[in-house]
């Protein structure tokens, strides 16, 4: 899933003078284009000028209601002395660390699990899907919320087995699983990715490796990973920019306050907070500029890695 | 494209579909059973928080939190009508603003994003290279960098509490992941198309409406439907800019009940639960075709 700049070479002008004609030409087919970016162009400038903005007022005290007043690094001596915010990145980096290997290996498993012309593949494929296409609305949320409560149906099958548990959403040990299951629960999507991977893998290669005596663990890591490694690699920087963002479900899980303790606090929660309830709007865009150089360091550390453990076909 | 190996093996006698994978080959019969068995668990584990839902929506309140089962003792249809009308507003509205938003935003990002794909893909102009960059690097933007200056902006045109601070972004081919969908697709199609086109007089608008939108239905497809999930799911964009409950939409209606009835009514929310949910499954289930290609070639969520 590399992405290519061009499909094919771009035309060159020719190098003679241009004459008059292809002038005019070049002029009308370069209008086309723009033409048919005009709605882009606009994108752009709904992104380019907020961008540049946002930039600006990370330096600023800004309430919304008054004209923001430079203060130069204040909102960054702030930030490195907010304990909250310190708490709500403890809180994303361990959501983010532990679900995203936690989902890609159950992708990755499941999917090494139907790849093999099973039948019934098309059912099964969808019922491992759906619920990542249900996981981040406010329904599950709120139904993760009465599955896990105190007198939820995983305290009653525990009970089963003679196991006492309390609310795992009222306790700020258990409220982090919570919510790292629900992320789990939605491994469907990268696993149609996977799926889709492992079909390319070309069939010989295992019959060669199974002439010269590879057994089947072997093959899996001499032939099957090396060969979707760019899709897991391409999985697990997506995975991490979206659960380093990741906002609903701390939000409703804990009616918006980040609670018990801190403990469902996301990054995305405390941003909104310091932005829309608190109106420290400077210190809200400041914040989101952390969370952008953290992304870029993050995606950066891993296009740097990959070196070492993706394998492309030259 | 089926290759001649691949169709000798359909025709085998006792294997009704192809190998496609060497393992299969040699796999014995309880091999092969034990997996279905893992396979059927994992799928029940995952699926039965979503029975159990249905179900208990349809329970009495005191059975809902007293039985694992997925199929109620006596059916209760009383959540339902009760929660219809819970709120100040009835749920209809909520669906509805739900639906109007939705439908907006399918529109907007097919035209928009399918409008810059084209560009992207099978035209040439300066700045192509650059923009096309220019694009991509979006796609790794977290939305939050943009959040204070787009709200301070929306709010001084006074298009606080409109669907306006929703719907304009997708009329501007905001979603970078959609056009790099197109794109893909796009440039699968044969240039000799525009070509052959080009040569009977058809300029761009032509090739684009006559040859590429027609072709582009699959692609059209998985958008819309991602579209419309996104948008139906959406929570943070109508948190942030509707106020007033007219035009909430049914995320925030429900969030709505746990504010409002707390843990009393936890048949209501889950009646109403399933009313949310169910339009997604529907779709899902009549476009997971394009979905799964969809997600298969870009890795979109």
């Amino acid at each position: 899933m590399t992405v290519t700049g061009e499909a094919r070479p771009r035309l060159e002008p020719p190098t003679v003078l241009p004459t008059e004609r292809s002038r005019k030409r070049r002029r009308r087919r370069d209008l086309a284009g723009y033409i048919f970016l005009l709605p882009w162009f606009g994108g752009v400038l709904l992104t380019f000028v907020p961008f540049c903005i946002s930039l600006y007022l990370a330096f600023t005290d800004y309430d919304l209601l008054t004209p923001p007043t430079f203060t130069g690094l204040d909102n960054i001596t702030q930030m490195l002395n907010d304990t909250r915010l310190h708490n709500s990145l403890v809180v994303t980096f361990t959501y983010t660390f532990v679900s995203v290997p936690l989902s890609l290996a159950a992708a990755l498993g499941v999917a090494v699990l139907l790849n093999r012309g099973m039948r019934g593949l098309p059912l099964y494929r969808s019922i491992f899907y759906l619920p990542s296409l249900l996981g981040g609305s406010v329904a599950i949320v709120m139904l993760w919320r009465a599955i896990f409560g105190a007198d939820g149906i995983v305290n009653h099958v525990l009970g089963l087995f003679g196991v006492e548990a309390g609310s795992w959403i009222q306790n700020p040990d258990t409220a982090m699983g919570v919510l790292i299951s629900l992320q789990v629960w939605t491994f469907g999507s990268p696993m149609v990715i996977f799926l889709a991977a492992l079909r390319q893998v070309p069939q010989e290669l295992y019959e060669a490796a199974a002439v010269d005596g590879a057994r089947k663990w072997r093959r899996f890591v001499s032939i099957t990973m090396p060969m979707i490694s760019p899709v897991i690699f391409f999985n697990l920087v997506l995975s991490l920019i979206g659960a380093l963002q990741t906002f609903t479900q701390g939000f409703v899980m804990s009616n918006g306050t980040g609670g018990p303790a801190g403990s469902t606090m996301f990054y995305n929660l405390y941003l909104y907070q310091q932005g829309f309830t608190n109106f420290n709007m400077g210190y809200a865009s400041a914040m989101a500029w952390l969370l952008l150089l953290i992304i870029a360091a993050f995606t950066g550390i891993n296009f740097f890695a990959q070196k070492y453990w993706v394998h492309y076909e030259s | 494209m089926a290759t001649i190996t691949e169709r000798l093996t359909v025709r085998k006698p006792r294997r009704r579909r192809a190998v496609e994978s060497f393992d299969e080959m040699h796999v014995k019969p309880w091999t092969r059973f034990a997996r279905h068995l893992i396979v059927i668990a994992i799928g029940a584990i995952m699926m039965y928080p979503l029975l159990w839902l249905l179900a208990a929506s349809f329970k009495p309140d005191s059975d809902i939190f007293g039985s694992l089962s997925i199929w109620p003792s006596e059916w209760d249809f009383s959540h339902y009508t009760d929660a219809w009308t819970a709120l100040e507003k009835p749920f209809q509205v909520f669906l509805l603003n739900s639906l109007l938003l939705a439908v907006l935003s399918i529109v907007g990002n097919l035209i928009s994003c399918g409008m810059a794909a084209y560009a992207f893909s099978r035209l040439d102009f300066r700045g192509r290279k650059f923009m096309f960059a220019l694009m991509l690097s979006t796609l790794m933007l977290p939305s939050q960098v943009l959040l204070v200056p787009q709200y301070v902006i929306f709010a001084q045109l006074g298009w606080l509490n409109t669907y306006l601070p929703l719907l304009v972004p997708t009329f501007l081919a905001t979603n970078a992941f959609f056009i790099f969908l197109m794109v893909q697709f796009m440039r699968a199609l044969p240039r000799e198309l525009d070509d052959a086109a080009r040569i009977d007089g058809c300029g761009s608008f032509g090739i684009f409406f006559r040859i590429i939108v027609p072709l582009c239905m699959p692609a059209f497809a998985t958008t819309a439907i991602f579209t419309f999930i996104g948008s139906w799911n959406e929570f943070f964009g109508p948190l942030l800019y509707l106020t007033n409950q007219d035009l909430y939409t049914v995320p925030l209606a429900l969030k709505q009940f746990m504010n409002t009835e707390g843990q009393s009514s936890w048949g209501q929310i889950f009646a109403m639960s399933v009313v949310s949910l169910a339009p997604v499954v529907g779709f899902f289930l009549a476009g997971q075709k394009y979905l799964i290609n969809g997600i298969a070639t870009t890795g979109l969520k």
